[in-house]
C-alpha cells in the first residue's frame, strides 16, 4: 500500500479532488433541488404535487448508472457538448435530490400541522411560513437521515469512473491496471473515500447534537 | 358597523355537512362566545373566519372582504384578524420574543426598535417580561398561551379569534389565560368571538351567547337572555344546564 500511495500520489490527490468537487457541487444542488420537490409535494396545488412525484419516482427508480451513461452519451450527441465530469456530476445531483426530496418531504410532514396554521394565522404569506418555521424545523428532524444521503452521495460519485470523470474510483481503475497491484490499489482508494466520509458523518453528528439542545 | 357578517354559509367536509345555512352578524367591538358540544362545528365555524378553512357557498364577510369568494386574498384578512388556538402554535424554533416579534416584521415591515418596544410591552402586560429569551418548549401551557395572545396583539388586529383557549391547560393556570384574555376585552374597539366553555369567563365579558349543534346555529341570544332568562332551544338549555352544574 505504501508503494501505491507513494508512486501515484498527485493521481490519487487528483482523483480525491474530483470526488471533493463532484460530491461538494452534486450535494449543494441536490440539497436544493430536493427541497423544492419536497415542497412541490406538500403544496395545496394538485398540479405541483403531480410534478413533485413524477419527478422524484423517475429519478429515484431509475440506476444511477444510467442516468449518468444518459448525461454523457444522448445528451452530447443532441443537446450540449459536456464533459464525463460534468454529465457525471449532472446525474449524481439529480439521482441523489430525488432521495433529499423524499427526506425533506418526511421532515416537512412531521413538523406539526400547527405550526403552519399558527404561522398563517399571524398574517404570513405560504412562503414565509414555510421559509421561517416550518422547513427550519424539519431540517433539524432530518439530519441524521440527511447524513446518510450525503455520504450515499459522496460513495456514489464513483460513478464518474464509468464517464471518464477522472475521480477515485477512475484512478482506482487506472493505477490497477498500470501497476497490476489490483487489491492494494482499490484499498488505498477505499481509504481515500473515508478521508472523505468519515468527517461528513462525524460533522453531522456533531450537528444534530449542537441543535438538539 | 359589522366585523363579521355570515349569509347562509355552508360548509362541507367532503361529502360531510359542517356547517348548515349559518346567518350570524357580529358587530364591531362586540364580544361573542361561541358553545356547544363536541363535534357541532365551533371550530369549524371559527376557523372559517380567517379562511383557515374555506365555504362551499353562502356569503361571509370579514372586515368587508367576502371569504367565500376564491379571489379574495386571505393574507388581507388575517393581518386584523388573530387567532388563538387550544394548542398555542408558538413557533418552536423561535424564542418569546422572536414568536411576537416575527409577523410584525414580515407582514407589516414595521421597523425594528419600534417592533421590540411594542413585543416588551405586550409581554409585560400578559406578565412575562422575564421569558423573553426562552423557547416555547420552556414554558408551561398557561405562559404559552398568553405568549400566543401577545403573539396576535403585537398585529394590532380589529378582531381576535379564540378556540378553546384554555382547555388544554391544567385549572390552575386557566385563570391567568381568563384574566390576559378580560383585559383585551377591556378595549371596546376589539371585537372578539370566543369557542369556550368557561361560563365565568362568559358572563363577565360576552355581550352575547351563540349556541350550535349538529353545524348550525339554534340559539343567538344577549348574555342576559341566555344566563338569567332561558333559552328558547332546548338542547341549548340541556347543554346549560350541564355545563353550569358540571
Ligand atoms: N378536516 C376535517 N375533515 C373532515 N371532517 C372534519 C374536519 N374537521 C372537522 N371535521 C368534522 O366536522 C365536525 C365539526 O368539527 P369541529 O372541530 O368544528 O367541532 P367542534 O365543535 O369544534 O368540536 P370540539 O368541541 O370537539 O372541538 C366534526 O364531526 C368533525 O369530525
Ligand atoms: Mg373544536
Amino acid at each position: 500500500m505504501g508503494y501505491i500511495i507513494s508512486h501515484y500520489w498527485n493521481e490519487l490527490v487528483q482523483g480525491l479532488g474530483y470526488t471533493l468537487l463532484a460530491s461538494v457541487i452534486a450535494l449543494f444542488f441536490s440539497t436544493i433541488i430536493g427541497t423544492m420537490f419536497a415542497i412541490f409535494e406538500v403544496l395545496p396545488n394538485r398540479l405541483m404535487r403531480v410534478i413533485g412525484r413524477v419527478y422524484i419516482e423517475i429519478f429515484r427508480n431509475i440506476p444511477l448508472l444510467v442516468i449518468a451513461m444518459f448525461f454523457y452519451v444522448i445528451v452530447p450527441l443532441y443537446i450540449a457538448k459536456i464533459d464525463g465530469f460534468t454529465a457525471g456530476t449532472i446525474g449524481l445531483t439529480l439521482y441523489t435530490s430525488s432521495f433529499i426530496a423524499e427526506t425533506v418531504r418526511a421532515g416537512i410532514q412531521s413538523v406539526d400541522l400547527g405550526q403552519m396554521e399558527g404561522a398563517r394565522a399571524n398574517g404570513m404569506t405560504y412562503w414565509q411560513a414555510m421559509s421561517k418555521i416550518v422547513l427550519p424545523q424539519a431540517f433539524k428532524i432530518i439530519i441524521p437521515p440527511m447524513g446518510n444521503q450525503f455520504i450515499n452521495l459522496v460513495k456514489n460519485s464513483s460513478v464518474l469512473a464509468f464517464v471518464a470523470g477522472f475521480d477515485l474510483m477512475y484512478q482506482a481503475n487506472s493505477i490497477a491496471s498500470l501497476s497490476l497491484d489490483t487489491i492494494n490499489s482499490y484499498m488505498v482508494v477505499g481509504l481515500f473515500y473515508l478521508v472523505i466520509t468519515l468527517p461528513l458523518s462525524y460533522y453531522m453528528r456533531h450537528l444534530e447534537k449542537r441543535l438538539a439542545n | 358597523m359589522s366585523m363579521i357578517e355570515f349569509h347562509n354559509v355552508e360548509k362541507y367536509y367532503g361529502d360531510f355537512h359542517a356547517l348548515t345555512d349559518v346567518n350570524l352578524t357580529i358587530n364591531a367591538g362586540e364580544k361573542v362566545v361561541l358553545i356547544g358540544p363536541s363535534g357541532s362545528g365551533k371550530s369549524t365555524l371559527i376557523r372559517t373566519v380567517n379562511g383557515l378553512e374555506r365555504v362551499q357557498s353562502g356569503r361571509l364577510l370579514v372586515d368587508g372582504f367576502d371569504l367565500a369568494d376564491r379571489k379574495t386574498d386571505m393574507n388581507k384578512i388575517r393581518k386584523n384578524v388573530g387567532m388563538v388556538f387550544q394548542h398555542f402554535n408558538l413557533y418552536a424554533n423561535k424564542t418569546v420574543l422572536e414568536n411576537i416579534m416575527l409577523a410584525p416584521r414580515l407582514v407589516l415591515k414595521r421597523p425594528e426598535a419600534e417592533n421590540k418596544k411594542l413585543a416588551m410591552d405586550l409581554l409585560d402586560r400578559v406578565g412575562l417580561a422575564e421569558k423573553a429569551a426562552s423557547y416555547p418548549r420552556q414554558l408551561s401551557g398557561g405562559q404559552a398561551q398568553r405568549i400566543a395572545i401577545a403573539r396576535s396583539l403585537a398585529m394590532k388586529p380589529k378582531c381576535l379569534l379564540f378556540d378553546e383557549p384554555t382547555s388544554a391547560l391544567d385549572p390552575e393556570m386557566i385563570d391567568d389565560v381568563l384574566n390576559v384574555m378580560k383585559t383585551v376585552a377591556e378595549d371596546s374597539s376589539m371585537t372578539m368571538l370566543v369557542v369556550t366553555h368557561e361560563m365565568g369567563f362568559a358572563r363577565e365579558v360576552a355581550d352575547r351567547v351563540v349556541f350550535m349543534a349538529d353545524g348550525q346555529i339554534l340559539e343567538d341570544d344577549s348574555k342576559e337572555t341566555f344566563f338569567d332568562g332561558q333559552p328558547n332551544n332546548e338542547r341549548a338549555r340541556q347543554f346549560l344546564g350541564k355545563i353550569i352544574t358540571h
